[in-house]
């Protein structure tokens, strides 16, 4: 296909420039003509979102897979030594796509279910959208920082505006809690600016910071990448925030906001402070071990559906830091793979809760029960999607678990073991919640009459249902994308931290 | 041109708004108070076309007049057109306000035009004594400013608590002075810096510790804080806009030349001072702010928090540093103005208010102030892709390369407290149920609320390029 120019920047700014449209739209809307534009919010937003999603899809054909560096390289300059700097490889491309794969499944599910401040509504998320895109192609530090903080604004009004009664507590909790790390992470991308003399991140890649400093700089980029992962114990912003967020948020906040801390990581952490990251590999392994084990017994106790989830996702999340930090092709791989496929797993878990909650207005799981006879199509796909999460082979949940426990594995058994053993737990609380949910005769009265999915549930799921079964069968998908930068990744790790082999 | 005549031409701003100043006393005096209106927008026009004929006039090269008492650098210029240009916002957006409370009173912009010669005089300064003029006339003015709702029992009290602290401060910075001036034998600041060169005598560093609290003051830097609150919140609104703004960047303008300039030498004696009332200001005016449910007294601890900020960057002593203040300062004067004229459209039909949970649900029926006044906070509290966070990330640069990192992480940390407080003004315009609805402001409010938050946002990616490389220029002249 012909290589479009600027592709990069019209995939990250599309969905602003519809954001743009909607609101000057609203703004100049007066009486009547304000409800016209409510209603054609959603369509507007659907459509600006699927056309973002067909670029990167262009993108993707455009991609060259061999090539382990960055392409589709946009550079100007602009202040101070900064630079508008974007391009993608493989690991970053394979998350804008989840990004936009994901976005108009949010605005279809959305569709006629969110009914207050409709057009707000839809321009925050196709703001977010852009900030998240932006965080995945940016090749400038700044850029990124902007990028990933940015995104914070919409997420805290999403949450705040359109979110469940102790929506305040959590919009709040979330913001602060990510603030404060990234000002941190804010004071070491400034350190290592004035030490390298360039905000550039391809050049800071090349960039051998003295092991020292290293520390610093590590330590001040695990404290925002650990928090908005997050691995226990930084951890509690995100029941909260899942919980009472909206559904779509809860979606977004899952499958795609959650993988930048690793994609931090990744980007980040291993390549620039590889001798750091090799002294606190095993500080992130023993939180990685705890986090599966012990938010895999929380969950296990939870009374709200959407708060399970998120403990697995916490659990699950773990799974990704052991891979990246055992800096082997396996490990990395898996991690990559475990993102892309916890991005589609957990996303349709929160929209499975979203279906029943929008019917119910309850998350109470002891509020539900027998669900199977009522909405036999539903309980197929919640059925998919809980063995999914469980990672039963067949699955995508599989393969991410599986090679990120090899890469465990080749550092040290035991993690391994507990990563393991959190494999199990996973099918106890999955299993059971999937029981209470459906299984059983009905004893809610308010059940009886409760309708199975509709032709626009059925639509959200299709692609993602398929998605997840098609990566379960055919993993090299992903890896094919992720394969060669993730290579060159772990060679170069390699070669700046030998003592590492 | 002899050099009576060269020298009146370098201050050309100061005498066209000296002479305006006395001309609109007397037509005041003549009108009466029916001038008011009149000799309002007569100000504003001069202050403006005093900016731009400052902008015409200035020359490349550094110059001095009245035998050095003066000094006339892009520092000075990039000063004097920020002070100008918020002094006749302060003007423009006043208006309304002091209509509805009706206290239209012509003295009120002859006044104004007054404190900003002063400060034109401060920013200037090459001398302990025109510095001392200069802020003299600058304090004087606002004194009565503060008081200037006479039939309020607060501006009353305001006015007197900044006048009794402000001869206080004033009291210390000449006691100050005149250690400076025993010890260094002379006024000049270059004879100073010969002096603070040769040696550092204990004489020296105590004059310089008396002057810096006596200035302290005037930016209100924790412990010389206490009037800020009080006065903010008694002080009419418009006065507490300008209040908040002009003087601030004046003051601390004023404390880098002289910090930088002839105690350049000293920096390892003035810099701990410095920290110290950085920590300070931040610590106080961030948790101080949490409690406040005024929306005025808000904004005195805003600006307490902010100057701490700013005296990060200082005390960084280098020219990244000076870069870093300035256009901290100059984005800080933007957001300022605007927030305040927010809070000045914050009308109910039945009067003013200033209560923050007044603003509940703004979003819903006043949708575009509710969206400005979102953005202004955002970009107070460092959030990017606002240019406040530019702001605060030259600031962490320049302290990071002056060996200050621990204070940076603390003003890092520290912000993280700002953006609770900042937040929870977003969280009551756009999650709370509307109040009783504001009734419609004026233009100019409107016009400038949104245009700070234009800049603030997307304006941002031309014009604060511009603005960093004015404020470099400007900081190139202190070295």
């Amino acid at each position: 296909m012909n290589a479009l120019p600027h592709i990069l920047s019209l995939i990250t700014f599309l969905p602003l420039v519809g954001a743009l449209v909607l609101v000057v739209f609203r703004a100049s809307a007066r009486g009547e003509d304000a409800s016209v534009i409510d209603r054609n919010a959603p369509s507007v937003a659907l459509a600006t979102s699927l056309i973002t999603f067909g670029l990167s899809i262009w993108a993707l054909m455009d991609f060259n897979m061999a090539d382990p560096g960055f392409q589709f390289v946009e550079k100007a300059d602009w202040f101070a030594g900064m630079s508008y700097h974007l391009g993608v490889d493989g690991i970053s491309l394979s998350l804008i796509i989840l990004t936009t794969f994901l976005m108009p499944l949010c605005f279809i599910a959305s569709w006629g279910v969110v009914k207050k401040r409709v057009t707000e509504y839809m321009v925050a998320f196709l703001i977010l959208e852009s900030l998240m895109i932006g965080v995945f192609s940016s090749l400038d530090i700044v850029l990124f920082y902007i990028f990933f903080e940015a995104g914070l604004i919409p997420m805290f009004l999403i949450i705040g505006v359109w979110g469940g009664p102790d929506r305040v507590y959590a919009a709040f909790k979330f913001f602060l809690y990510t603030l404060l790390g990234s000002v941190l992470m804010l004071i070491a991308v400034v350190a290592m600016i004035l030490t390298a003399g360039t905000t550039d991140m391809v050049a800071l890649l090349d960039y051998n910071f003295p092991v020292g400093m290293q520390t610093w700089l590590w330590l001040g980029f695990f404290a925002s990448f650990a928090v908005k992962m997050p691995m226990w114990p930084f951890h509690t912003w995100l029941p909260d925030a899942h919980v009472q967020a909206p559904t779509a948020g809860s979606v977004i906040l899952a499958g795609v906001l959650l993988k930048m801390g690793g994609y931090g990581f990744i980007r980040f952490s291993l390549p620039m402070f590889p001798d750091a990251s090799q002294t606190f590999a095993p500080l992130v392994f023993t939180l990685s071990v705890i986090a599966i084990i012990y938010t895999s017994l929380v969950a296990f106790r939870q009374t709200d559906m959407k708060k399970l989830i998120a403990y697995s996702s916490v659990a699950h999340m773990g799974f990704v830091t052991i891979g990246i930090f055992s800096m082997n092709i396996y490990g990395v791989q898996g991690a990559m793979f475990q993102m892309i496929s916890h991005g589609l797993v957990s996303a349709a878990l929160f929209l499975v809760v979203g279906v029943i909650y929008d019917r119910m207005h309850t998350r109470e799981i002891a509020a539900y029960g027998g669900l199977a006879q009522r909405m036999p199509v539903f309980a197929t796909v919640f059925m998919i999607f809980t063995m999914a999460n469980v990672g039963l082979p067949g699955t995508s949940g599989f393969i991410g678990e599986f090679l990120t426990m090899a890469g465990g594995y080749l550092v040290n058994s035991w993690i391994a073991f507990g990563a393991a053993f959190g494999v199990i737990l996973s099918a106890v609380y999955a299993l059971t919640l999937y029981k209470r949910v459906i299984y059983g005769s009905i004893t809610n009265p308010k059940l009886e009459n409760i309708t199975d999915m509709v032709r626009r549930e059925v639509i959200v799921f299709v692609p993602l249902v398929f998605l997840t079964i098609l990566f379960g069968f055919w993993p090299s998908l992903v890896t094919d994308l992720t394969g060669p930068a993730v290579e060159a990744l772990v060679e170069h790790i390699a070669a700046a931290a030998p003592a590492l082999q | 041109m002899t050099p009576f005549m060269s020298n009146l031409s370098s201050i050309g701003p100061e005498v066209v708004l000296t002479l305006t100043a006395l001309a609109l006393l007397v037509g005041g005096a003549i009108r009466g108070e029916r001038a008011g209106g009149l000799i309002n927008m007569i100000s504003i026009v001069v202050l403006v076309g005093a900016a731009i004929l400052g902008l015409k006039s200035a020359g490349a090269e550094t110059t001095q007049a009245f035998g050095g008492a003066l000094i006339f650098d892009k520092l000075a210029l990039f000063a004097k057109t920020a002070i100008l240009l918020s002094a006749a916002l302060v003007l423009m957006i006043g208006a309304g306000f002091l209509k509805i409370e009706k206290i239209v009173k012509y003295e009120y912009s002859i006044l104004i035009l007054l404190a900003t010669i002063g400060m034109m005089i401060m920013v200037s300064a090459n001398d302990l004594l025109s510095l001392y003029v200069g802020l003299e006339l600058q304090s004087l003015a606002l004194y009565v400013l503060a008081a200037f709702n006479r039939n309020s029992l607060r501006a009353s009290e305001a006015g007197l608590k900044y006048f009794v602290l402000g001869a206080l401060s004033s009291g210390l910075l000449l006691y100050g002075m005149s250690m400076v001036y025993g010890f260094a034998g002379t006024t000049r600041f270059a004879g100073i810096a010969e002096a603070a060169n040769a040696d550092a005598s204990v004489g020296l560093v105590i004059g310089i510790v008396f002057v810096l609290s006596g200035l302290a003051f005037k930016i209100s830097a924790v412990p010389f804080h206490m009037w800020t609150p009080d006065v903010y919140q008694g002080a009419p609104t418009p006065v507490t806009a300008f209040f908040a703004s002009a003087p601030k960047l004046a003051a601390i303008t004023l404390i880098a030349r002289l910090l930088l300039g002839p105690f350049a030498d000293m920096m390892d004696q003035w810099q701990q001072v410095l920290v110290a009332l950085s920590v300070l200001s931040m610590t106080v005016g961030y948790f101080g702010a949490i409690m406040q449910r005024n929306i005025k007294r808000l904004m005195a601890y805003s600006s307490i928090a902010n100057m701490g900020y700013a005296m990060i960057a200082l005390a960084a002593g280098s020219e990244r540093g000076m870069e870093a203040l300035l256009l901290y300062m100059g984005l800080y004067l933007i957001t300022t103005l605007g927030m305040f004229a927010c809070i000045l459209a914050m009308r109910q039909s039945e009067g003013m208010v200033e209560n923050i949970d007044d603003l509940a649900g703004l979003s819903q029926n006043r949708r575009g102030l509710a969206i400005s006044f979102s953005i202004l906070l955002f970009s107070i509290s460092g959030l990017p892709p606002m240019a406040g966070f530019f702001g605060k990330l030259y600031i962490f640069l320049a302290a990071v390369d002056g060996g200050l990192l621990w204070l940076a992480i603390y003003g890092a940390v520290l912000s993280v407290v700002g953006a609770f407080y900042y937040l929870r003004l977003v969280k009551i315009m756009w999650f709370d149920d509307p109040a009783p609805s504001f009734v419609p402001s004026g233009f100019v409010l409107t016009l400038t609320a949104g245009t700070a938050a234009f800049f603030m946002l997307p304006g941002a990616l031309w014009l604060l390029p511009a603005l960093a490389r004015w404020a470099g220029a400007a900081a190139g002249s202190l070295f």
